[in-house]
């Protein structure tokens, strides 16, 4: 019984351009591009008993408070957010001799060798009322200063950009040299 | 005079093949398959992030459980006062710890560490409600934070 050969049709592959279409349609509709990108802070643990306050000097500390009318008071003298970052750069720049300025020290770091730190920290404070607007760009102020300072650094010591650098171990010689010291304080009321 | 190059019947423009069209087009669905990330929950808050200039990359989003704060999207049923979001629906402070310790449940032991929270925030919201939900993630051990952000113009 010879079967008849018949000849496979061909099958019609000019609506496949139309399948694909809707599928593109679809995913483009869909997608979203945007990567989530924002400030990255790191949360101190929680305080065991909160009588044990540690004492830093009075020199070491830049108090950085934002009432609920979301106006600023920088080192008790009332401040503003365009010139924000250039007195945090002043102050976390190391500055030996000067008394005024935060207490250095000096620190060995790999790749960089022996550094002068600042031991100076910003204290950041806010109220309940303030709006979360106004604090991000207080932290975005304050993380502008510490970058600067990043970048300056990268660029004396590995002559790149430190948004450039791609070496794990000089972008933590760079973190190291300049770490972020910025204390939020336990929520409490600001009269 | 015609010219010798010239014919002097009037050409006809060949018809574009469409031949390739297919593939040029499963080009374009790859590369949106590829790239395309789904939302997860449906906002029930209004969010308009504020902007910054200092922001780092969320590197893995797997890595990332997200809280959202903002005023509720139907302010007739919910009024206008910011709410928290978890997943898909309106939490309280004190829900925020379960859902931390849920969300260190899905990953595997390694990973956990590494969690961070990204907080969504509304820019009208006040700290205030931020401050609880952060004093709530201390007190559970996530420390890693990110406060999320639009990008700004330097």
């Amino acid at each position: 019984m010879a079967r008849k050969k018949g000849k496979v049709p061909e099958i019609n592959a000019s609506s496949m351009a139309d399948i694909s279409f809707l599928l593109l349609i679809f995913f483009l509709v869909t997608t979203t591009m945007d990567t989530d990108s924002g400030i990255t802070r790191r949360l101190p643990p929680p305080v065991e008993n909160p009588e044990m306050d540690v004492k830093v000097k009075e020199r070491n500390i830049m108090n950085v408070m934002i009432n609920k009318y979301d106006k600023l008071l920088v080192n008790g003298k009332p401040g503003d957010v365009a010139t924000l970052k250039d007195m945090t750069r002043e102050f976390i720049t190391p500055r030996p001799g000067d008394e005024s300025a935060p207490e250095v020290e000096t620190k060995e770091i790999e790749l960089i060798g022996n550094i002068m730190l600042s031991k100076g920290v910003v204290s950041l404070k806010n109220d309940r009322g303030t709006s979360y607007l106004m604090y991000i760009s207080v932290q975005n102020e304050l993380a502008r200063a510490f970058n600067e300072i990043r970048d300056e650094m990268s660029l004396k010591y590995f002559n790149q950009h430190y948004a450039d650098l791609t070496d794990k171990d000089k972008i933590d010689a760079i973190n190291k040299a300049v770490p972020v010291r910025i204390s939020e304080a336990e929520p409490e009321e600001i009269k | 005079m015609a010219s010798k190059f010239r014919s002097d019947e009037p050409k006809e423009v060949p018809a574009i093949s469409t031949g390739s069209m297919p593939d040029i087009i499963f080009m374009l669905i790859f590369f949106f398959m590829v790239t395309t990330s789904m939302r997860e929950v449906s906002l029930k808050v209004k969010m308009k992030l504020p902007e910054a200039t200092e922001v780092q990359k969320l590197e893995k989003k797997s890595l990332v459980s997200y809280i959202y704060i903002g005023p509720p999207t139907n302010a007739k049923t919910y009024g206008t006062e910011a709410r928290i979001q978890l997943n898909d629906q309106y939490s309280r402070v004190n829900d925020i710890i379960p859902y931390i310790e849920s969300e260190r449940l899905a990953r595997s032991e390694a990973d956990r560490p590494l969690l961070t929270t990204s907080l969504k925030v509304h820019e009208e919201v006040r700290m205030g409600l931020v401050t609880d939900v952060k004093q709530e993630l201390r007190k559970c051990g996530a420390f890693r934070i990110n406060y999320s952000t639009r990008k700004g113009e330097k």
